[in-house]
């Protein structure tokens, strides 16, 4: 081992080289570092526990989706059979399965038809068709969900929804949020910086589903919130809490808008201002003309905004929304249509801020427990091997530590609190590999060998205990990596590219240094083994 | 050059040995003990552990009232009664701050409990600057105690086949033996101490793992090689002498590791510091284990001598 071989020295300065490289740009200034090439401005990401932010788990309420889909089912066979001028009883759906009795039996085959030509379309998500008709015994059909298609519009809106709050949080202005999936319907969103929990919330919790829809005049509001609604109508609060009964159908849905900009009304009270596509404005069109008269309600998340009467068909395909809206608010629900509604709502199932400050006293507080963690390894391993070897196994101590900042800056890797911790774990359990050769050293010195021969034994023969310790720790972090979450997950992956640094340098480095003593020292002994 | 320190003579000669008797009984009632103290009272999920809200769901609020100390029975006060079920108020650093604890009322959501809370308290105190929120609703909790169980589990078995592959049978079951001993033991100081289980224990717990196997197999390696070397020793004195020969490397290692992470324990904060004393406990009974379980064990077993005493894989083997 001492007759040092060429790519071990290489090895040893290219790793140096780069530990120092990557390392550098965490402790420049931002200016500074904006003039270096784009591989050397990366920094070591700080965990939202260390610079503060919030973090939410949200959950895309599936349920809800596939609930909608049922009723929305129902009211489009009550619309096709309508138009057909079929005859039918009995409509309704019960645990998800839209069941309807057709009351003339040779009509039964025409229906099921129509139903399959209107209702029972390919589904975007699958490119089959989601819903199956089929004829039941008594004159009913039966459309039942395919469980596929079903699955694939819950992925897909999870999709959705994760794309519109990332418009909705980058129109906020929220400093490099991250949002991610995880699991099959949840997402997690980290907007590092954000201080107040409730503004993001505001943003990314509100379905902002908007539509019209004609107010069923004919249906008593009293009557409705006792029970009595007529079918194909919904019970609606409007901003002061009063009932107003209107048709399930919407007339124009908000995916039929192209724009939504703040504007005022002619009172000079803040409003928002929309424009519908084409199929919008025409259909928009063609329902104010043949309602010319009658009331329509402007439905946002389930709740009528306004319910403002048709005084003559609006036929260029833009409008107003008013009510009693604060600026913030037309600014909300401006910023909300024009980043799209939500297809589902969401569910918080968990929330963390963290303050700012209170992460900058966490960093602080791991400074100050590394360097200190570093003072006493090294007062320790100097007091322990003495200035040579014990100051060996320092710098290669340091050249680990530099390496392991230095391969989570190259990486991107998050340091968190625990990470920190990781680190100082790491740095002390390192030194446990140049222990474990030094002692050998010891014995082999003992046991009469020359100095050469001890270096090389105690190097050879450490090697595989060095390999067993660190394939424990590896194992045991790994397991961290798959099953953790957040913090833990950051203590992991420090944990992780420590113990590979650290068999590294404890071996690499300290033989190269090693050799380079012998070679210019020539040494009688090791200044390890004392003469008793 | 000053003389190098001796934390112990060149060559140490304690007799380990002799007092495995009695460490293996302390031993076994630290175990009976740690589990009793780990299960009991017998209510899952959590037992006698102080289960953080990421493993039981629920909310932790940090906040301040500086420059003016927080009142913490009007804290009180305003928290009772809101369907928060057990609501703990802490000072927290500083009598200008304090920690809350409760659970998370019946249908509602994390963020509309922390909203309702938020608002409470700074109606009632004025002026509060909220520091750390956490609220982690039961669907979630439930899945991460869990997720953690079952790291815990992995961890274990991925040591067991680890172990399986590396040692024969005899030094297997020593070893296997030291890892439950480690890890029941540090239930039962989370336990006793009413430390905070939550993941951040866990990771503390698998890293104690990783520890205590790297301790062990130290040793036992050195037993090997003085199993070929010495064929005639009885097997008392073996294991005594590869203990002492692997003594200096224990205690140092154990040194540098107990230093860092008291560092870590006075000035790394509440957050590490329940971590911090879960790890050198962890180095502690490692290392202990490794002496007082692990070898003993093997004494208590055997292990074949002579010429079948050489391990079938060379994993091990030394020239």
């Amino acid at each position: 081992m001492m007759a040092l071989s060429r790519w071990k020295v290489i090895a040893v300065l290219a790793a140096t080289i780069f530990s120092i490289l990557f390392t550098l740009p965490n402790v420049l200034p931002a200016q500074t570092r904006a003039v270096l090439p784009g591989f050397l401005q990366k920094t070591v990401n700080l965990g939202l526990d260390l610079q503060g932010g919030v973090y939410l788990l949200l959950e895309v309420d599936t349920a809800a989706l596939r609930n909608e889909r049922v009723i929305n089912t129902v009211e489009d066979v009550r619309t096709t059979l309508r138009n057909e001028r079929i005859l039918f009883t009995d409509l309704g759906q019960v645990q998800g399965v839209v069941t309807v009795r057709i009351t003339d039996p040779g009509e039964v085959e025409r229906a099921a038809k129509a139903l399959r030509q209107t209702v029972a379309v390919p589904s975007p998500a699958t490119g089959q068709p989601a819903i199956t008709v089929s004829a039941q015994p008594d004159q009913r059909l039966r459309l039942t969900f395919s469980e596929q298609a079903m699955e694939a519009e819950a992925r897909d809106a999870v999709s959705q929804s994760i794309e519109i709050i990332r418009r909705r949080i980058d129109e906020l202005g929220t400093r490099e949020p991250s949002i991610t999936r995880q699991g099959a319907n949840r997402i997690v969103i980290q907007a590092p910086g954000e201080s107040d929990p409730q503004r993001l919330r505001d943003v990314i919790g509100r379905t902002a589903k908007l539509s019209f829809h004609m107010v069923d005049v004919t249906a008593d509001p009293a009557a409705a919130v006792s029970g009595r609604v007529p079918p194909g109508s919904q019970v609606l609060l409007d901003d002061n809490g009063q009932p107003i009964v209107v048709r399930r159908r919407a007339l124009v849905s908000g995916e039929m808008l192209t724009d939504a900009y703040p504007t005022f009304d002619e009172f000079g009270r803040p409003a928002v201002g929309f424009r519908f596509d084409s199929q919008g404005a025409r259909r928009f069109g063609d329902a104010t003309r043949q309602n010319v008269g009658k009331p329509f309600a402007i439905v946002l998340d389930d709740k009528v905004v306004s319910a403002p009467v048709i005084q003559t068909p609006i036929l260029t395909g833009s409008g107003q929304i008013t009510g009693s809206f604060s600026q913030q608010e037309v600014n909300d629900l401006v910023l909300l249509l024009d980043a799209g509604a939500l297809p589902a709502p969401l569910k918080v199932e968990a929330q963390q801020t963290v303050g700012a400050e209170l992460g900058a006293d966490a960093v602080e507080a791991g400074k100050i427990s590394t360097a200190i963690g570093f003072v006493a390894i090294l007062i320790f391993m100097v007091l322990a091997y003495g200035l040579l070897f014990g100051g060996i196994s320092v710098i290669a101590l340091l050249i680990n530590g530099l390496l392991i900042i230095a391969a989570m800056s190259a990486i991107g890797a998050t340091l968190t609190l625990p990470g920190i911790a990781g680190l100082i774990l790491t740095l002390a359990v390192a030194v446990d590999a140049n222990v474990l050769i030094y002692e050998r050293m010891r014995d082999e010195m003992r046991s009469g060998r020359s100095v050469l021969a001890a270096m090389d034994a105690g190097f050879a023969r450490a090697m595989t205990t060095i390999l067993d310790a660190n394939i424990t720790t590896l194992l045991a972090a790994l397991i961290m990596f798959a099953l953790g979450s957040g913090a833990v997950k950051g203590f992991a992956v420090t944990l992780s590219i420590g113990v590979v640094t650290s068999v590294f340098t404890a071996v690499y480095v300290t033989q190269v240094l090693l050799a380079l003593w012998f070679r210019s020292a020539r040494p009688k002994s090791l200044p390890i083994v004392q003469e008793p | 050059m000053w003389p190098l320190i001796k934390l112990l003579p060149i060559t140490t000669n304690f007799r380990f040995v002799a007092f495995s008797k009695i460490a293996g009984a302390l031993s076994l009632i630290a175990v009976i003990g740690s589990i009793l103290l780990a299960a009991l009272p017998f209510e899952p999920p959590c037992g006698g552990l102080n289960c953080g809200i990421d493993f039981k769901g629920g909310t932790v609020l940090e906040f301040s009232t500086a420059p003016k100390p927080v009142d913490l029975g009007l804290v009180r006060e305003t928290l009772a009664n809101k369907g928060l079920g057990d609501v703990q108020v802490q000072e927290f650093g500083s009598p200008t701050s304090a920690v809350v604890r409760f659970e998370n009322p019946e249908g509602k959501t994390p963020d509309e409990t922390l909203a309702a809370v938020r608002a409470d308290l700074t109606t009632a105190l004025g002026e509060v600057t909220f520091q750390r929120g956490d609220s982690i609703g039961a669907k979630v909790s439930g899945e991460l105690f869990r997720a953690g169980l079952m790291a815990l589990g992995l961890a274990i078995v991925l040591m067991l086949i680890y172990i399986w592959f590396r040692f024969e049978l005899q030094f297997g079951l020593g070893a296997v033996v030291a890892l439950f001993h480690d890890v029941i033991l540090t239930f039962g100081l989370i336990a006793l101490f009413d430390l905070e289980f939550s993941l951040t224990s866990i990771a503390a717990i698998l890293t104690i793992i990783g520890y205590s196997m790297n301790d062990t197999v130290v040793v036992f390696d050195r037993m090997r090689e003085n199993l070929r070397k010495y064929k005639r020793m009885p097997l008392g004195d073996l294991i005594d002498l590869s203990i002492n020969e692997t003594l200096s490397r224990t205690v140092i290692t154990g040194s540098t590791g107990i230093l860092a992470l008291l560092g870590l324990a006075v000035f790394g904060g509440p957050t590490l510091f329940a971590f911090s004393i879960i790890m050198i406990f962890g180095i502690v009974i490692g290392t202990y284990s490794s002496i007082y379980v692990a070898a003993p064990v093997i004494l208590l077993w055997g292990v074949k001598r002579g010429e079948e005493a050489e391990p079938v894989r060379p994993a091990g083997a030394r020239p």
